[in-house]
């Protein structure tokens, strides 16, 4: 953080600064304002996040946060290359939940499409989500924690984490950014070591996930920091765009999942948690809780998950298997034109959305009936989230900022596109 | 739903003009450019509609067409579990459109993130910034003439 001269910052930046309606009364206004730099580079933004702040002594009264340090143009590189190939680029948007954004791609595209994927993928798919939502809250308590100053927790959520992550490894291979969906399907079947690993995390998680709340939920300093702090009412966080964890610790019990069930989320038996406060405590028991309700779910699935295909056979839209393709002409001649010129859904547009760990994660796309999209817009859970951030930092100290974004969750990965 | 909200628009804006369609489950509705801001707030404020969570604002380029840009609002209502897309075209010679900012605060960064990547003005936004690109940038990424690898020495280096 760094004290910086008004006329070091951009002029339309200090416009909006200094234009902001702060809605604050300060006793004793201390006659220097303060312009104070956070970031990009500043470890508590997790990520690339800017915020140029004005300050009254150590009080905010106005912040502008500054987007697009990490921004590569993503919707752009949508529009130039095939639904197929768009699937791995999908880890890199939030990538601490990579197996979500697959998830969310390939519903979308299927949608368009119409084509619709086996059942047992289906559980496939639900499974990989819900567990990442785990990993993904994981990290969330985790360095939110770290930021507030409990640095024990993210070592404990991360030995967690890492779990998971082996649990990616036996599933499809890879640790960190996974690619495991494929449109009509997932790429491969959930091997029975994979089951076992996932029954073996879910049986030993609850207890694990009870010692990082006693380190927590007992801690006089976490709760001191957090109670009370960045307060949102469910009205304003509604119209703010929030979404997940964060519009629910204000009371909106809002959730893909609920409003408009996609997957097998219906025949599911889950609870929508909530709480009234809206500070950054609430969003902190969220997380906690929609972890326990994330691993009943997992256990719902491993009961319920039928034997059968993982990809549908669908062979104008989507990729053969490849021993079919190596052992058959017609296999082959589908491969070739599925490979070099897509799938060609037919001319339409629609919008699918996903709750993802962070939020309502949601696809736009326009077709021409072309292999690639006319238009694809990503709506990420973040750069809304973040676009409350101004809002909830108001009226609160400095240090407050850091509890603040750690309780928000934002990943800039996303945030920027 | 489709025929609430025809009943409710047109009885409330007189010569509204609403064109409906549907594809997929999902209704849409094409207004005019001048209709955006009272047709919204009806929506948002309307006891039966209650189009309170405003999803996404963004924009299509047509490229060839004569109303080259489309801009597209997605609304959900929490009530009625209900999504509904509205759009407006916007044509390049005269590109803009009122802001709804003032209707969901969530529009704001939305607005500004179209402004950025397709140049279109939003009229009475409080805070109409470049959302991603530095404010000195001249071109409008996404639109279709725009080069997918950039344009080269369009991005200035920081000043030392």
């Amino acid at each position: 953080m760094e004290i910086v001269n008004r006329d070091e910052v951009h002029p339309k930046i200090i416009e909006a600064l200094l234009k902001a309606d702060t809605g604050l009364s300060i006793e004793d206004a201390l006659e220097n304002e303060m312009i104070l730099n956070m970031g990009p580079q500043h470890p508590a933004t997790h990520g690339v996040l800017r915020l140029v702040l004005r300050l009254d002594g150590e009080t905010v009264i106005a912040c502008v946060p500054e987007l697009g340090y990490l921004h590569r143009g993503y919707e752009k590189m949508a529009e130039n290359m095939s639904y197929y190939e768009f699937i791995p680029h999908t880890d890199r948007l939030d990538y601490l939940a990579p197996m979500c954004n697959n998830v969310a791609w390939v519903l979308a595209v299927e949608k368009l499409a119409g084509i619709e994927a086996p059942p047992r993928a289906q559980y496939i798919r639900m499974l990989v989500s819900e567990l990442s939502r785990i990993a993904s809250h994981l990290v969330a308590v985790g360095s939110m924690a770290m930021d507030v100053g409990a640095l024990t927790v993210l070592l404990w959520t991360f030995r967690e984490r890492e779990k998971i992550l082996d649990i990616w490894d036996i599933i499809c291979g890879a640790r960190f950014t996974n690619s495991y969906t494929r449109i009509g399907g997932v790429a491969n079947d959930m091997q029975p070591e994979a089951r076992s690993k996932v029954e073996w995390f879910i049986n030993q998680f609850d207890e694990n996930l009870e010692e990082c709340e006693k380190l927590l939920n007992s801690n006089r300093i976490f709760i001191d920091r957090l109670e009370g702090v960045g307060v949102i009412s469910g009205e304003d966080a509604l119209d703010l765009g929030l979404t997940g964890p964060n519009l629910r610790g204000s009371g909106v019990d809002y959730d893909v999942r609920r409003y408009q069930p996609y997957l097998f989320y219906n025949e599911m038996d889950f609870k929508i948690p909530t709480y009234p406060e809206g500070d950054c405590l609430a969003r902190y028991f969220i997380r906690i809780d929609e972890m326990r309700e994330s691993a009943k779910i997992v256990k719902q699935i491993l009961d319920k998950i039928p034997q059968g295909d993982v990809l549908t056979n669908q062979p104008k839209k989507v990729l053969p298997q490849k021993y079919e393709v190596y052992s058959k002409m017609e296999e082959l001649i589908h491969d070739f034109m599925i490979v070099n010129f897509g799938i060609n859904p037919p001319v339409g547009e629609i919008y699918h959305a996903v709750e993802n760990p962070k939020g309502e994660l949601g696809f736009y796309f326009v077709s021409k009936g072309e292999g690639h999209p006319w238009k694809c817009k990503i709506r990420s859970p973040s750069f809304n989230n973040l676009q409350a951030v101004s809002h909830l930092v108001k009226g609160y100290m400095v240090s407050d900022i850091v509890a603040i974004i750690g309780s928000i969750d934002p990943v800039m990965g996303e945030a920027d596109k | 739903m489709k025929e609430i909200i025809l009943n409710r628009l047109s009885s409330a804006i007189p010569n509204v003009q609403l064109e409906f369609s549907e594809y997929k489950n999902e209704l849409t509705l094409q207004i005019a450019k001048k209709d955006v801001v009272e047709v919204c707030k009806l929506l948002k404020n309307d006891t039966e509609l209650k189009f309170i969570h405003c999803e996404d604002v963004t924009a299509i380029d047509w490229a060839k067409r004569k109303n080259r840009f489309t801009v597209v609002y997605h609304l959900f209502s929490l009530k009625n579990k209900f999504r509904l897309v509205v759009k407006a075209d916007v044509d390049e010679s005269d590109c803009n459109i009122d802001s709804v900012s003032s209707i969901w605060r969530a529009a704001n960064w939305h607005e500004r993130e179209v402004y950025d990547m397709y140049g279109i003005n939003f009229n009475n936004h409080p805070d109409l910034r470049r959302m991603y690109m530095p404010e000195e940038f001249e071109h409008y990424p996404l639109r279709k003439d725009f080069p997918l690898l950039g344009i080269p020495g369009s991005l200035a280096l920081p000043k030392k």
